[in-house]
């Protein structure tokens, strides 16, 4: 019975709270990135004026055929973040953002944009990218912690961090991919000062674009609990230390993005399997020897 | 004021010309004006930007991109023009191909005028281009000098007619 109210009250917390954190962090990361640009920036809580700046939007069909797979893309991601900090199975998150993604495509395919369809073919790149590594991950929380259970991981008894480190090392090359932030902003970036064609969103306005953005933000937040998770060993100090790292590893994707040109995907491809393939296989391997 | 009005989204045509204001535009986004604090983000897509800056010449050429520009932009929008060229045509009125100032083509909301109009006239232009007319402030009205100067001589006693002089004599 307390496991459920746990479960739920979980669950609750990451619906209402994540977006507000999400958003803030987004504002926090503008603003950080426009000091490295020697300017000002604007307010950090301008995300959220922003999506209520496109909430007032409207055009003149009510409805695009796009709208409803963009709605089954943030439903998906909102599932994923919900399993995630309710502590449910890592394959069951990942396969909940893939579809994600998926819908993602989908949506930029059936608009009629030229620049969306190229997004989508570059959002299909980089899933190809990004998946291995992710997999791999959770075969090195099940093989350290046992269980793929985030509720296990995170009551284990040490931290995961070193003995996974090879493969940290790898989501942290990753989590900028799936960020879609430079040098991997292939199909879409959300920085104001960067790109200014969109991609994927290209057709997207409005209240869809709105939508999207709130879910960019739970995936935020989802993210940067995949990192908690390699400091998590159920104590309170793993708690803060993991907190404190996801943070430090948002800001240095942030700035990173401001550091850095867009890649081609081919070295996307390359660098992100090649990092799978050395740092995650390896990890697997040495993992494998020690236990 | 909506949200629309104080964050707004540009997307900005630059026309034929000598593209100045266009470089002013950019200067905008320079760290010494950075417009982005008052969160103006710049934009390549209709459907996301909420103002249509225009700056250069508006032709025969490129008004129909313009007007399609135009019509995908999601309502609440509104047209400004920056500079002498956008506003009317500037040195190049009356050339060949012209058309005098982005209103023959799209209803302009607000113009910006200079050429080539600085960053900061272009900046509050953009900050204040959803402003209602009537929340603006009475004009106040100005003497002109000119017309002083025309009344006086109008007061001033005539010349002597040749006709008076003879009468004299």
């Amino acid at each position: 019975m307390i496991m459920i109210l746990k479960i739920v009250i979980s669950a609750v917390a990451y619906l209402i709270l994540a977006p507000f954190a999400g958003g803030l962090l987004t504002g926090m990361g503008r603003r950080f990135s426009s000091g490295l640009q020697a300017k000002r920036g604007a307010s950090m809580m301008q995300p959220f004026r922003d999506v209520k700046k496109l909430r007032e939007k409207t055009s003149e069909e009510d409805r695009y055929l796009h709208d409803y797979y963009v709605r089954a893309f943030v439903f998906f991601e909102i599932v994923a973040g919900v399993a995630f900090f309710a502590g449910a199975n890592l394959l069951f998150v990942i396969l909940a953002l893939l579809a994600a993604d998926v819908f993602l495509v989908v949506a930029a395919y059936v608009s009629n944009s030229v620049h969306a369809h190229m997004g989508a073919d570059y959002e299909l790149m980089r899933m190809m990218a990004y998946c291995p590594m992710v997999l791999f991950m959770a075969a090195g929380f099940s093989m350290y912690c046992g269980s793929m259970e985030v509720r296990d991981i995170m009551i284990g008894s040490s931290m995961p961090f070193l003995p996974l480190i090879g493969i940290f090392a790898g989501f942290l090359l990753i989590y900028t991919i799936k960020s879609r932030t430079s040098p991997f902003d292939l199909s879409f970036s959300s920085d104001p000062a960067g790109k200014r064609i969109k991609g994927i969103t290209e057709a997207f306005s409005g209240k869809t674009l709105a939508a999207m953005e709130v879910a960019n933000w739970y995936e935020t937040i989802l993210m940067l609990g995949f990192v908690f998770l390699f400091f998590s060993n159920g104590t309170i100090w793993g708690h803060v230390v993991g907190a404190v790292v996801a943070i430090l590893v948002y800001f240095l994707r942030v700035f990173i993005n401001n550091c850095s040109a867009s890649s081609k995907w081919e070295f996307v491809v390359k660098i992100a399997w090649g990092t799978a393939a050395v740092l995650g296989a390896a990890n697997l391997f040495l993992l494998y020897v020690m236990i | 004021m909506s949200y629309v009005e104080k964050n707004p989204w540009i997307l900005h045509f630059d026309g034929s010309g000598c593209s100045g204001c266009g470089m002013e535009v950019q200067a905008c986004f320079s760290p010494k004006f950075d417009v982005e604090q008052y969160g103006v983000r710049k934009t390549d897509n209709p459907k996301h930007a909420d103002v249509l800056l225009i700056t250069g010449i508006v032709e025969e050429e490129n008004r129909d991109y313009l007007v399609h520009l135009y019509e995908n932009m999601a309502e609440p929008k509104a047209v400004v023009a920056v500079g002498a060229c956008a506003c009317s045509g500037g040195i190049f009125e009356g050339c060949g191909d012209v058309v005098c100032g982005a209103d023959q083509v799209l209803p302009v909301d607000l113009y910006v005028p200079g050429c080539a109009a600085r960053p900061e006239i272009i900046i509050d232009g953009i900050l204040k281009c959803f402003e209602k007319p009537e929340t603006l402030e009475e004009p106040v009205a100005v003497e002109d000098p000119a017309k002083d100067e025309q009344e006086k001589i109008e007061e001033k006693p005539e010349d002597v007619t040749e006709e008076e002089q003879d009468d004299e004599e």
